[in-house]
């Protein structure tokens, strides 16, 4: 067990667990911000991507012991009222069905357009295969991304 | 205009009973929670009082209402789009509704289950008529206090008017005298062509939850003195526990005990719900997710095989009857001969219409083609899991089921407590597909917190959860056609089955079409456990069956859409045989929609390799014509036009967003997914080694149309999906000049070829 604090949501916060702990689980267990999603532990399906330094992580296999002073944001803390123009534009195309993997959706939606405000289907691809939705709201999200790009 | 009486199922609807509290009340024995609605949807406050006035609804004084959604929720909408149907009844405006998840209550509510795409479709009458006797009663209230006759009031968003003397009143202003009104014996319906909200788009009552993270889901639930519980199952099928070493495991940091449950008791007879490989399971039970998971790689456990046992199961009537099941470790290479070798046998004959016998000894040419699908796995984004608080007398129960009513009966019989002690809460699921019918997670939850005496959290991991069991049978099936010396189509034949059951719908098109038909069934039995995944049997036998009649079409010399419509005209005019399970009219509807949407033989689809089929399962009709273009040998889809025919739209953009989820989800079990076995073990067990459908292999476009229609709703969780396998095909050959014939056409591959 080791004690660190964290920026989360821009809230410093303190926890005491095992280093290797992924980031995923101490969101959840430790710090009641379930938001982020489980979906496979390994990387592969994107439900629990949070921002760590403004990049689009997978915190279900990032040690605790790697945040250091980076700040991390997750879905509750991505705008203070759900009003980021990801969410608007996820609420305007009404993209989620069973809404569960939808958090990691957005927050990788969120990096991109950060990053690019004119993104191209190619570019969207890029961003967002490593996020799967067992939904299939797949071409929901591609036009929520270019709404939510030209209002941003 | 349509009166119905208030009396369903032979039991009265609606009751009044006691005034309570300050509030006049006509109420039942249920859980009347209020909770917060969503801050952007609602304008007016939460009220002081709630008036309910029935099982679905409570008025608060100042016209708010509350619309209790019955089903559970598993991305297919219902929790929207079944308030919006009292709501429309109801006359109020949409943004005075707050939804609240019901609690299950099987003598209020018909049919709490979330399966074979019924709940619209079974909901309609009870949620119209909720709507329309509160409606009345409201409505009444303001006759008496008016002093003016009923059938002089009208109605709107939530006022009564009576035009006559020009006076108005809010609903809730009269909300607390209709709550003591008797409840009418029948009521009005609105016609089809007064609705405003039912066919309107409304978004997702949750949509607002959903994208700001707030807790929602099973895996979402914490509770106080809440433990972490895992199972560990046997890796493979025809495996079970010999014995467990659990002091290292028990050793570590933040592990509370490790024990075994028996999910059944001795002699215990499972119904269908019940659906398990695996019975005896080892449980680790800690403080946190990851002191669980580390725990539970450090247990040390021998496995043996089961060897040819027998289960007790109860039928659909309660027989109970043994059930044998192989000891084999089955390997997919093994399930491939077996099925090729009884496809090519003798099977059930399930149908025959003529002689078919004859019609392919007289034949000029016979065509057959042999089609296969592997197992699939769910895979629901959430994985399995459940909140249990086992007490001496009480069971507390939360989580995503899609079938509580019948788990409640399983959990009771198991711990030997009333049905009436167990209370169970179902919360939104990431997703269902036919998975969360079968319990047994919410079971295990329960046995483990009355093991442990503490509340507890029980969670599959990824791995846990894609090797359980509980997949999509895999199939197979042969087709054969006898044309004549002028290439007309005088027999067909389809045999089909399945491990461990077969996918054939003996009485749906093109039965009806063909004087001489025959349909055969078989199977083979196995150890591992299937269940009902999204539009059961349908899922293969469709894609199959629209595959074939491309080939044939192709084969006669004529369009494929043309094709179909002339074996429908037949079907319409001079039907063969009896038991015909579908509307040929309705089904000609969809794919004559369809061809005029997508200009279907126009130049400007030219340059596109176009595959087209179409469906009808759970009550309702489909037809999807797919684009796809070809870019240094990847396929990639360019178009999907998709007709469905569901009677009655409610949630006009939900639905189109359930059909566009349908079609990916069926492109992309057709072109990369599959579950396959060595020796009874999984050979895929996460998405790095099972594929699913990306962000880039997704359609560009999808057109959704619905046929216009008074009809009654069906259906839209299924129907889409079993199609565009059909399709996929049919565009795969344009685009190659080569057949596909078994599923996944692509698997891991990236490239056609």
């Amino acid at each position: 067990m080791a004690t660190f604090n964290l920026t989360i949501n821009g809230e410093n916060k303190q926890v005491d667990v095992d280093p290797n702990t992924p980031l995923l689980w101490v969101l959840r267990d430790h710090l009641q911000l379930v938001g982020t999603k489980f979906g496979c532990g390994i990387a592969s399906c994107g439900a629990c991507t949070v921002h760590i330094d403004g990049t689009a992580m997978r915190s279900c296999v990032f040690p605790i012991s790697e945040v250091g002073d980076n700040a991390v944001t997750t879905i509750e803390g991505l705008s203070e009222n759900g009003d980021h123009p990801v969410q608007k534009a996820w609420l305007e195309h009404d993209v989620p069905q069973c809404g569960y993997c939808q958090a990691g959706q957005i927050m990788s939606a969120a990096a991109l357009i950060k990053d690019n405000q004119n993104p191209d289907d190619k570019a969207i691809d890029a961003a967002m295969n490593g996020n799967i939705c067992r939904c299939g709201t797949y071409t929901r999200i591609k036009a929520a991304i270019k709404t939510a790009a030209k209002n941003s | 205009m349509t009166v119905i009486k208030t009396t369903y199922n032979r039991r009265s609807f609606l009751k009044s009973s006691a005034v309570v509290g300050g509030g006049m009340l006509l109420s039942f024995n249920w859980l009347a929670s209020c909770n917060s609605p969503q801050p952007k949807s609602t304008v007016k406050p939460i009220p002081d009082n709630w008036f309910e006035l029935n099982g679905f609804l409570k008025i608060g004084e100042n016209g708010l209402v509350t619309i209790q959604s019955p089903n559970p929720e598993i991305g297919q909408n219902v929790k929207t789009s079944m308030p919006m149907i009292v709501a429309e009844e109801l006359d109020v405006s949409w943004k005075d509704v707050v939804v609240e998840q019901a609690a299950l209550n099987t003598t209020l509510y018909t049919r709490q289950l979330a399966g074979g795409s019924q709940s619209i479709r079974k909901g309609w009458k009870g949620l119209r008529m909720a709507g329309a006797t509160a409606k009345h009663m409201l409505k009444q209230a303001a006759a008496k206090q008016w002093d003016v006759p009923v059938e002089e009031l009208t109605t709107k968003e939530g006022v009564i008017f009576h035009d006559k003397t020009n006076k108005s009143i809010g609903y809730g202003e009269v909300a607390s005298a209709a709550a003591q009104l008797p409840v009418p014996e029948e009521v009005a319906l609105k016609d089809v062509k007064d609705f405003s909200i039912i066919g309107s788009s409304r978004k997702n009552v949750d949509g607002h939850k959903i994208v700001t993270g707030q807790p929602l889901f099973g895996l979402d639930t914490q509770k106080e003195g809440m433990l972490i519980a895992m199972i560990t199952h046997p890796p493979a099928f025809g495996m079970q526990l010999k014995s467990v070493d659990a002091a290292a495991a028990k050793a570590m940091p933040g592990i509370k005990d490790v024990f075994t449950i028996d999910l059944f008791g001795k002699d215990q007879a499972r119904g269908f719900v019940d659906a398990t490989a695996y019975t005896k399971l080892v449980v680790v039970v800690g403080n946190t997710t990851w002191e669980v998971l580390n725990a539970k790689k450090a247990l040390k456990i021998e496995w043996e095989k089961t060897g040819e046992h027998s289960v007790a199961m109860k039928n659909f009537r309660g027989k109970v009857e043994k059930k044998k099941i192989p000891g084999a470790l089955e390997s997919s290479d093994v399930h491939m001969s077996q099925m090729k070798e009884l496809g090519a046998k003798l099977a059930k004959e399930v149908r025959k219409d003529g002689n078919p016998d004859k019609a392919f000894k007289s034949a000029a040419k016979i065509i057959e083609r042999s089609y296969s699908a592997p197992f699939l796995a769910h895979n629901c984004m959430e994985p399995m899991n459940f909140y249990a608080n086992v007490t001496a007398d009480k069971a507390e129960l939360i989580g995503p089921v899609q079938t509580p009513e019948y788990m409640e009966k399983t959990v009771s019989e198991r711990l030997g407590m009333p049905l009436e002690n167990i209370d169970i809460q179902m919360t939104r699921m990431g997703g269902g597909f036919g998975r969360r019918l079968y319990g047994h997670f919410l079971l295990e939850a329960a046995l483990v917190s009355q093991h442990i005496k503490t509340p507890v959290k029980l969670m599959y991991t990824r791995e846990d959860d894609m090797t359980q069991g509980v997949y999509r049978p895999a199939y197979y099936a042969t087709y054969r056609a006898a044309l004549d010396k002028d290439n007309n189509l005088i027999g067909f034949h389809v045999r089909a089955g399945g491990i461990p059951e077969g996918p054939l719908m003996a009485n749906r098109f093109p039965a009806g079409a063909i004087d001489n038909y025959l349909a055969e069934d078989w199977s083979v039995a196995s150890n591992i456990s299937v269940g009902a995944f999204r539009a059961p049997r349908s899922n293969f036998i469709a894609g199959a069956e629209q595959s074939f009649l491309d080939e044939l079409a192709e084969e006669m010399g004529k369009d494929p859409i043309a094709f179909r419509l002339e074996l429908l005209q037949r079907a319409k005019e001079k039907p063969v045989g009896e038991n015909n399970d579908y509307d040929a009219n309705r089904y000609a509807g969809v794919l004559e929609l369809v061809r005029d949407k997508s200009d279907w033989g126009k130049d400007s689809a030219k340059h596109l390799h176009r595959g087209v089929s179409a469906y009808y399962c759970h009550n309702t009709y489909v037809a999807q014509i797919l684009d796809m273009v070809t870019i240094s040998g990847k396929p990639k889809i360019e178009n999907v036009h998709c007709a469905v025919d569901c009677g009655i739209v409610i949630n006009l953009d939900a639905a189109k967003n359930l059909t566009e989820g349908g079609i990916v989800d069926g492109i992309g079990n057709a072109l990369y997914s599959g579950l396959t076995f060595k020796d009874g073990l999984p050979q895929q067990s996460n998405f790095n080694n099972y594929r699913m459908i990306r962000h880039s292999e997704s359609p560009a476009n999808i057109a959704v149309h619905f046929v216009e229609s008074t009809t009654d709703p069906t259906g839209l969780g299924e129907p889409p999906y079993p199609p565009i396998m059909g399709a996929v095909a049919n565009a795969l050959y344009r685009a190659t000049g080569k057949r596909f014939y078994n599923q996944p056409f692509m698997g891991d591959k990236d490239v056609l070829g």
